[in-house]
């Protein structure tokens, strides 16, 4: 129940965003993190964003789920 | 890359505890991290005498059973909607069965992704009582605090929490304060500690001397965080370490905590298999007590019990047994017809292990 994945936040109203990942796009909760904007990348959990993450961090993690048993 | 990292880790692992010469018994606290040992076989992989148990990190795994049934009761109320997570939807209570069934017998539970979902369904439905089952630990708590808050301020009364909301350090602590079972090290929940940070372990490190590693989910973040735990012990080293360096700070989340502080304030709370556990709870602040369903509704209490003849979901969550060493597992006790909760949540030990490591 603590699974969470990093989507791209694509537009932000109010505490609602509309993120994106793999092509899907579902509303998240923003206003658990510090300033959030379009372009930013964020950790999902259960519709909230938790943490923010640098590109750098979603290049490792698409590199780790095409690797070892992760799909 | 992480192919090189998961086999570097593994020889590593290999060669510490041939430094090391004696059994150990590390903690792996998270179910998602439980999962992920699991799928990826990485059991197979260790050296005898090094164990990985699972801990009592599936939220679903330690709500007392009498919560599935004091739902199943709040369904049962004609003005009542229930939203939940699924992942509680086919866990059996003490006496009345699943919210699966109620449902089928036309109670109003409707399963969400997430309760910001529960609250648009109050403001939807104002002639009813909306009522979300609040399972989870940090990770899940701060969207709890969020939902109650917004209700709140925009007067949606009708929007309620049915509380089991958990923290996972004291729940730790109880483990080793029972001495039920040996663990020479944690592999620290990852997404909870997002939220909290990796500071609120070091009591553990400075109080029981034992070494934590917070870790990330993917099999070769679990087998880097095995490898620096068994690096701590092999070289006399207790420290809490971050393995889980793309979410983890050690302070966590600050927004988040200041939020759920707002909200919630520390209370003891009833875990399965652990029982009572001082201050490993968040109970709702006063002035939002109108959110919350226990009181709202403390008439209607489910009767008190045991587990279910057989049943070793308590052992399983306090690592005293492996899922395999009981008699339930795979005969009575399946994921088509579960009779305790660590078989139904995916992330619960007696399903990972059912799926994935059931010879």
């Amino acid at each position: 129940m603590c699974v969470a994945i990093p989507v791209k936040i694509i537009s932000i109203n109010g505490d609602e965003a509309v993120a994106e990942t793999g092509g899907v796009r579902r509303k998240i909760i923003v206003s658990l993190v510090e300033a959030p904007k379009p372009g930013d990348y964020v950790l999902v959990h259960a519709g909230f964003a938790i943490k923010k993450w640098s590109k750098k961090d979603v290049r490792e993690f698409n590199e780790i789920m095409g690797g070892i048993g992760a799909k | 890359m992480q192919e090189e990292t998961f086999r570097h880790s593994i020889a590593c692992i290999r060669e510490l505890t041939r430094k090391i010469a004696r059994p150990l018994r590390l903690m792996e606290v998270c179910g998602t991290h439980t999962v992920a040992v699991c799928r990826s076989g990485l059991r197979a992989l260790l050296p005898s005498g090094l164990h990985l148990l699972s801990g009592p990190g599936c939220p679903v795994c330690v709500t007392p059973a009498a919560y599935i049934d004091r739902a199943i009761l709040l369904a049962r109320s004609p003005e009542v909607l229930i939203a939940t997570f699924g992942d509680l939807m086919r866990v059996p209570g003490l006496s009345l069965g699943t919210l699966e069934n109620e449902r089928a017998k036309g109670a109003k539970v409707q399963v969400v992704y997430s309760v910001a979902d529960a609250l648009a369904l109050a403001g939807e439905r104002k002639n009813k009582k909306v009522i979300f089952l609040a399972v989870g630990f940090e990770t899940t708590a701060p969207g709890m605090a969020w939902a109650v808050k917004t209700a709140a301020e925009r007067g949606i009364e009708n929007f309620m929490i049915l509380n089991a909301l958990k923290t996972m350090p004291n729940a730790m602590e109880a483990l080793l304060k029972s001495g039920d079972v040996h663990i020479d090290g944690f592999i620290c929940p990852g997404h909870v500690s997002a939220i909290i940070g990796s500071n609120p372990y070091e009591f553990i490190r400075r109080e029981y001397s034992r070494p934590c590693v917070v870790a990330g989910f993917e099999p070769s973040d679990v087998a880097e965080a095995v490898a620096m735990l068994l690096a701590q012990i092999a070289e006399g080293r207790c420290e809490v370490q971050n393995q889980y360096l793309r979410a983890v700070s050690v302070d966590g989340n600050e927004k988040a905590k200041v939020l759920l502080d707002e909200i919630f304030e520390p209370a003891d709370a009833e875990w399965r298999g652990l029982g009572d556990i001082p201050q490993s709870g968040l109970k709702l602040r006063d002035k939002f007590k109108k959110h919350d369903a226990d009181l709202m509704y403390s008439g209607l209490r489910a009767t008190a019990g045991g587990e279910k003849t057989g049943c070793r979901c308590g052992d399983v969550l306090r690592g005293l047994v492996t899922p395999m060493e009981c008699k339930l597992f795979g005969k009575k006790c399946k994921p088509d017809h579960p009779v305790g909760a660590c078989m139904v949540s995916s992330e619960g030990s007696c399903a990972a292990y059912y799926r994935y490591e059931k010879q």
